[in-house]
């Protein structure tokens, strides 16, 4: 198969419904914003655009090159969309990149989709812009302001990302923090220098090609100062939180158990009930007759209709 | 070569893929919802999600071992979750030593690591049936249902219009640099110059396409503005929902919640 599902993306279930439920509530404001500034920027231009740049994006994470140990290097391209399309476009062409891989491909979860837009979409875009702009604010526009950039911008673009995933992992309580940083984190240090390069050779040929088209994302966007202050913020959030995690996982379960009181806050609302109908009534021997009524239905339904839908079939 | 083998749909007669696209993607999202909701541990209400997902799946005559391996993605991701098994919990399961480590495992922990594994596993189901069942395009009309912004739902839409003729662009670049160098791109065959040069190769072909791509998106552009477009995406008004589809949502978010209610009861 040619297409490679990176490590990154978090399927369904692992994280906690209060993780994915916070980066909703951050993802959503964003892209919609993002959207907005988009509509005003590029007008009626930017639907092709940015849809047919996705889905070169998406072809584009299928080129891979060969690593040593039978592992290969390949693309996510979020530094790269941030380079040529400028922060805001970047956003809408990553979300809709992970949209359509968890919605058509699995890969990642369509309730951790928040998380996973916020991972490569938001932070790898943000980050991204910020190394970026940086770096060509220190060349003045001279060439290696470019590449330079362009490479740090992507291989820390993947190194936060999986900072982020693995900070995201802890809270929930799936992975400990003192193993999920550093293991994410390691893999993806290595995993971001094949980012750099292929960002890199991208840079190259299109400076050699097309110079006009690394300008459009340089020409500073209204508010990307907003964006490159939120850039610092994440790096900066990112490089204290994770070593701090890492190597105090208590504080981490400190959130966790926040989250715990959150939990069973809620806990007698749902305890109530089952003192009250099924008095002497051991609750576990309750529930497991229940649940298989609940399971013999099921079943007896799908053979009779299963049964019924042959019998029409051959009628 | 052309890749049409990249789309998940799969053809059959069957009620699921009759069902209102709408519906299904909205009882998919609640099955998704539901595993996520429901608490650790409560082993019979995963079994009954299990038996309802595999109910869908034998009604949707898509074949078992066809939605099986699509949701084995999930699996590596499942190693995330592993530690936890040895750091979470007190309750003393089995112990072994590795090297001058001892790794102690927990029953707790063990739980959880279950719970989440087989919630991530059930999740992947329903939405790989969802995906084999309903083409794209009554996906993104299910879509601009459920109220997605517009532009994102025509982006989706343009995304997956030309998904295929990009990944046929990426396949000729990746057989022109197998042609001239050997198998560059297959992991483990070290053909081709140092490491830095294969990348830079494989990072030239990257900024080609995004190259062909921005030019293809111009002649695009063009085209539909030939054709009348001013920015706005139309599409036919959508039917209403039939009364059939209305009961099968009802019946199926009030099954999914009575299964969360006594998830929350009795395991909660």
């Amino acid at each position: 198969m040619y297409y490679a599902p990176e490590p990154m993306h978090i399927p369904d279930g692992f994280l906690s419904i209060l993780v994915s439920v916070v980066l909703w509530g951050v993802t959503v404001p964003v892209v919609a914003y993002a959207i907005r500034r988009v509509s005003k920027d590029l007008g009626e231009r930017q639907a092709p655009l940015m849809g047919v740049l996705a889905a070169a994006i998406f072809a584009g994470q299928m080129l891979n090159f060969a690593v040593a140990g039978g592992t290969s290097g390949h693309l996510m391209g979020a530094a790269l969309a941030t380079i040529l399309l400028g922060p805001w476009a970047a956003i809408i062409v990553m979300t809709t990149v992970v949209g359509v891989q968890a919605l058509i491909f699995q890969d990642g979860g369509l309730l951790a989709l928040g998380a996973n837009i916020f991972n490569m979409g938001i932070i790898g875009v943000i980050v991204s812009y910020w190394v970026y702009r940086t770096f060509q604010r220190l060349a003045g526009g001279r060439k290696w302001g470019v590449f330079t950039g362009g490479f740090l911008a992507a291989w820390l673009s993947i190194v936060a990302a999986a900072l982020a995933v693995a900070l995201q992992l802890a809270i929930s309580g799936i992975s400990p923090a003192n193993i999920a940083i550093p293991a994410m984190g390691g893999i993806h240090i290595l995993i971001g220098l094949g980012e750099g390069l292929i960002t890199l050779g991208a840079l190259a040929f299109l400076y050699a090609a097309r110079r006009d088209l690394l300008h459009i994302g340089e020409a500073a966007p209204k508010g990307g100062t907003a964006v490159w202050i939120g850039g610092l913020v994440i790096a900066a959030i990112l490089a204290i939180a994770s070593p701090l995690a890492s190597a105090h996982p208590d504080g981490l379960e400190w959130v966790a158990e926040q989250k715990g009181f959150l939990d069973t806050a809620q806990g007698p609302l749902y305890n109530i009930i089952p003192d009250y109908v099924f008095p002497g009534i051991s609750n576990e021997a309750f529930a497991t007759i229940v649940a298989g009524l609940i399971g013999v239905l099921i079943v007896f339904g799908v053979t009779l209709s299963v049964g019924y839908m042959r019998r029409k079939k051959k009628a | 070569m052309h890749i049409h083998f990249l789309d998940p749909y799969q053809h059959r007669a069957s009620p699921i893929h009759a069902l209102d696209p709408r519906v299904k993607f909205v009882l998919a999202l609640a099955y998704i919802l539901t595993c996520a909701l429901t608490p650790i541990g409560a082993w019979p209400v995963y079994t009954l999600l299990l038996a309802m997902i595999l109910s869908v799946e034998l009604l949707s005559t898509l074949g078992i071992k066809y939605v099986h391996r699509r949701a084995l993605l999930a699996v590596p991701f499942m190693l995330a979750a592993l530690p936890v098994v040895f750091t979470h919990g007190d309750t003393f399961l089995f112990s072994m030593p590795i090297g001058s480590w001892t790794l102690t495992a927990f029953a707790e922990g063990l739980e959880r690591f279950a719970s989440v594994a087989l919630k991530s596993w059930l999740s992947v189901q329903a939405a790989v049936v969802l995906a084999a069942s309903a083409p794209f395009p009554d996906l993104l009309q299910a879509m601009r249902a459920v109220r997605i912004p517009r532009l994102l739902v025509s982006l989706f839409g343009l995304m997956w219009r030309y998904l295929f003729v990009l990944v046929d662009e990426a396949l000729r670049l990746m057989r022109a640099r197998a042609a001239r160098s050997g198998q560059g791109g297959d992991a483990g065959s070290r053909s081709g110059r140092t490491l830095a040069w294969r990348a830079r190769v494989t990072g030239g072909m990257a900024g080609n396409l995004l190259l062909r791509a921005f030019e293809r998106s111009d002649r695009i552009y063009m085209a539909m503005v030939a054709r009348g477009y001013d920015g706005e995406t139309r599409s036919l008004p959508m039917l209403p929902v039939p009364a059939s589809a209305w009961l099968s949502l009802t019946g199926g978010i009030l099954l999914l919640f009575l299964l969360l209610m006594s998830g929350f009861l009795f395991w909660g």
